[in-house]
């Protein structure tokens, strides 16, 4: 009995951390509808500024405290400047351009972090007045824990009374349930986005501060907690704090008891909770039906078309460079080619789900992953040569994608993105702490191609046939009535339905498909880097692809290509000139977002859509 | 009968948007129902179709039960119908958004090699000329002025040679002259498809000239039903109709002379 006490308290105290930083991710949402990934760039940032402070103002309690407010000060005009320079910029933008942006903002913070902290943990003070210990029911519980359980309530309460007593509060509520409406009213705008978007930093930064007498400083703590926010503001609604409360005390209870019954499995524990109740309550427990977010929301796609004789030749001219390529490079060039070859499938098939099949999914890595240890587990256990491997990999992956699937395709917009990133987490949960069969963060390694296939240029070949041809394939498919079927699902679910398209068995079936095709080019990752580790797996592989794809535009078909060569070719290329190549590679995202808000595809398809249509207006 | 309806009642929170109608409709027939603003029409459509469930009642088509299955079954049993804010598909051609339809009819949809804008393309480029669209036929769905997309979707609803079309405001945001020569076509093609028709409509023109019968809908119930020329001298009818918009149509379409001043 004491026990459950005590761990429900534990519970408790994460809930509240938890809900500081999930509740200003929801209201930024709930009034701006961006998603906004550098919130736990925001977080990581209010604890370094933290940090920084104390050392400097010393852990006295005025010096440990003021730092804590100050830093959430700090974060709250960062935030303010991001807001007034970068977002309203993209405000127009097609909302999973806004998350694209706002994920440059992440990897710009990254670096600056690096360069400014450096690499190591900081380890910061306790907190004056409140290091020590009280007694509840014989046994020892920190204070410092004791007051995080009555700050989030005091932090909850706060924020009621400014919604429901201020003006501003009205505004922001009315915000929240329409959008139109404010702007109907007069308000200023620009003036309510930007508080909200400080109010929600802040509460952000505070968050992180808060952390310093409880874990070492570092920088993974970004991720982490974008990750974690991003659960509780799914499971509680977007937009509704009541909702993030809630969900933050149910996630901060299931770790709590899950890391004494589960050790191992805390982490899936999370997620599949979040997993269960998004299939029940598919708009989270309080939130509100939204309207589905997608790609091309706000600039209609335009009709596929097959490539014009000009750029047919453009595309020949393309596979003859790329088949001369073994001419031209050595060995180390060859084995990035092949790496962009085999990204530039993984991002066609997230393409795939996501534009031809209007799902947005956060979480595609798990099916290059399903991919790459398929294969790897099939050579390793089986004794199955490459090719096997690689044949089998697509069904692995499939598998999983008709697993995991099903429950997706039930919802829509940022719900079904989340789920899908949900799924992907289990996924890389079980990979990680599999340690008998996987490997765990050992990896599986000798995982080498077969002889025939082992020189850098043969296996560059290998590559560039069976991805080429499978992004051909996909292509064909696109063009496909099954293509058509996925795209009629997406235009209008409700004239798809009216002629007889049953939606979810679609939605379904080309979620698999996608799937599969991303496990084919997880084997040919295998067998290129000769090992798998749990990292094939992690979001940022699946956030690699979400980048390709947007950056090329999401609206054509040739778009993920260019999105993957280019973010790949930068990605290598920087990364030789320059330490702090994901900062410049977050500043050339958000630079491509502002001038390229349909991607770089999308841009040149409406181009030349826009010539052919004046062309034919002046024909006869 | 094509259709026969009883009881059918749909509550939205304790208000009832359709409150127990009952209606046959026979083949061939064209039916027009009619009410103001928010008397459920659209409701009606949308629980006959399966896009809403019903409260209670039944709607059964050549004596099978409707109620419960979606509307893609519903389809399948040879049901058409056009919405009120139109649904296409604004990233596909209008020849596209036939052929859609025209592949789903042939059961076809899961087929991964051929190229879909090629199937059946003739059938789909005859029906846009039966609707006069045919010329637009290569256009993006998405540019279209909204009376264009009210016909590629009647396209779209012949294309599973229907034997009932449900048509909610078939003519809303055309011209009136467009109206009458849109329902004019819309009859002509279903008097020689010998398809059964209900349709919902604001402009009594097109309502007196073209239905075989009128039902009107207050409030969730229907108040009147008969002949158009029953219906347009119903007092009811005329009072429900006072005070609104249609009192205009109404009495023109009675050829009064009007005091004007309407907005
Ligand atoms: N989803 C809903 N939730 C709550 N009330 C609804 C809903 N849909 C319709 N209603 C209400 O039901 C009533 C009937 O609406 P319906 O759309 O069927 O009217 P209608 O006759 O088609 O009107 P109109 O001529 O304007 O199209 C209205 O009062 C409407 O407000
Ligand atoms: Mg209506």
């Amino acid at each position: 009995m004491d026990f459950v006490v005590i761990q429900s308290l534990n519970g408790l105290a994460t809930a509240s951390t938890l809900f500081l930083v999930a509740s200003g991710l929801s209201i930024i949402f709930g009034v701006t509808r961006v998603v906004n990934f550098a919130h736990g760039s925001f977080y990581m940032l209010g604890a370094y500024i933290a940090y920084t402070l104390v050392s400097r103002l010393g852990g006295s309690v005025a010096g440990f405290w003021g730092s804590i407010a100050l830093a959430a000060a700090a974060v709250a005009s960062l935030g303010a400047a991001m807001e007034t320079t970068l977002l309203r910029r993209v405000y127009k933008a097609p909302e999973l351009l806004q998350l694209l942006a706002t994920f440059g903002v992440v990897l710009i913070v990254q670096d600056l972090v690096l360069v400014i902290w450096g690499p190591s943990d900081l380890l910061g003070p306790r907190a004056p007045g409140l290091a020590g210990a009280v007694n509840i029911l014989g046994q020892p519980f920190p204070q410092y824990a004791l007051f995080l359980i009555l700050f989030g309530p005091l932090v909850y309460a706060g924020l009621w009374l400014l919604f429901h007593r201020t003006r501003w509060g009205t505004l922001v509520r009315a915000a929240t349930q329409d959008r139109e409406m404010v702007a109907a009213l007069g308000v200023n705008q620009a003036w309510l986005f930007t508080s909200v978007f400080t109010l929600g930093a802040a509460l952000a930064g505070m968050g992180g501060a808060l952390q310093l007498p409880l874990v070492a400083v570092n920088h993974t703590m970004d991720l982490q907690s974008i990750v974690e926010a991003f659960v509780v503001v799914v499971i509680g609604g977007f937009g509704s704090v009541t909702g993030a409360l809630l969900a933050a005390v149910i996630i901060g209870e299931l770790n709590a008891f899950g890391i004494v019954i589960f050790p191992d499995l805390t982490l899936v524990l999370t997620f599949v909770a979040m997993a269960i109740i998004l299939v029940v309550r598919p708009w989270g427990l309080l939130g509100k039906p939204e309207a589905a977010v997608r790609g091309g929301a706000g600039s209609i796609e335009l009709p596929m078309r097959p490539l014009a004789p000009r750029l047919r030749l453009f595309a020949l001219g393309v596979g003859l460079v790329l088949l001369a390529l073994p001419l031209v490079l050595g060995n180390y060039g060859l084995s990035v080619a092949s790496e962009v070859l085999i990204f530039a499938l993984f991002a066609v098939s997230l393409h795939f789900i996501m534009g031809t099949g209007g799902m947005i999914s956060f979480g595609h890595a798990a099916y290059f992953g399903l991919g790459a240890y398929g294969a790897a587990l099939l050579m390793k256990y089986l004794m199955f040569p490459m090719l096997g491997g690689i044949l089998f990999a697509p069904v692995v992956a499939g598998l999983g994608a008709l697993v995991f699937g099903w429950f997706c395709v039930r919802l829509s917009g940022v719900y079904l993105a989340m789920l899908t990133l949900a799924f992907a987490q289990i996924t890389y949960a079980i990979v990680f702490q599999w340690y008998g069969f996987t490997g765990g963060d050992n990896g599986l390694i000798g995982i080498w191609p077969a002889a025939w296939a082992s020189s850098a240029t043969a296996y560059y070949y290998l590559c560039l046939a069976l991805c080429g041809g499978a992004a051909l394939l996909l292509r064909r498919i696109a063009f496909a009535p099954f293509g058509y079927t996925l795209r009629a699902c997406r235009d209008s679910g409700l004239r798809a339905d009216a002629i007889g398209i049953d939606l979810a068995t679609h939605r379904w079936l080309g979620f698999a498909l996608g799937g599969a095709f991303a496990g084919i080019a997880g084997a040919l990752y295998a067998f290129l880097k000769g090992s798998v580790f749990p990292d094939t797996i992690s979001i940022s592989t699946s956030i690699d692809g979400l980048v390709m794809v947007l950056l090329g535009g999401i609206q054509t078909l040739v778009g993920p290509i260019v999105g993957a060569a280019t973010y790949k070719t930068l990605h290598v290329t920087m990364s030789s000139y320059t330490n702090q190549w994901q900062a410049v590679l977050g500043v050339i995202i958000i630079v491509l977002v502002i001038a390229f808000p349909e991607g770089i595809m999308g841009r040149f398809a409406r181009t030349a859509e826009a010539r052919t249509a004046r062309a034919g207006d002046a024909a006869p | 009968m094509t259709l026969s309806v009883r009881g059918l009642v749909k509550n939205y929170g304790g208000v009832a948007a359709v409150a127990g109608v009952d209606f046959d409709l026979g083949p061939g027939e064209i039916l027009a129902l009619i009410g103001p603003n928010g008397a459920g029409k659209s409701t009606c459509f949308n629980m006959l179709m399966g896009q809403i469930r019903p409260d209670r009642g039944s709607v059964k088509l050549f004596g099978r039960e409707l109620v419960g299955l979606p509307p893609r079954a519903i389809w399948r049993q040879g049901v058409g119908r056009t919405f009120q804010i139109t649904a296409t598909f604004g990233s596909m051609t209008v020849a596209e958004n036939v052929q859609m339809a025209l592949i789903s009819h042939h059961r076809r949809l899961r087929a991964l090699l051929p190229y879909a804008g090629r199937l059946h393309r003739e059938a789909a480029l005859a029906l846009l000329e039966l609707v006069g669209m045919a010329d637009q036929a290569v256009r993006p769905c998405s540019v279209l002025a909204y009376g264009d997309l009210k016909r590629v979707e009647l396209a779209v609803a012949l294309a599973n040679e229907p034997k009932l079309l449900l048509m909610d405001e078939p003519t809303a945001g055309m011209a009136p002259r467009e109206r009458i020569a849109l329902m004019q076509l819309t009859a002509d093609i279903v008097r020689a498809r010998h398809i059964s028709v209900l349709f919902t409509e604001h402009d009594m023109d097109v309502v007196f000239a073209h239905a075989s019968r009128v039902m009107v809908l207050n409030r969730g119930r229907l108040v009147a039903e008969g002949s158009p020329r029953a219906v347009r001298e119903d007092k009811n009818v005329q009072e429900i109709y006072l005070g609104t918009g249609a009192v205009y149509d109404l009495a023109r379409a009675k050829g009064e002379a009007t005091a004007g001043g309407e907005a």
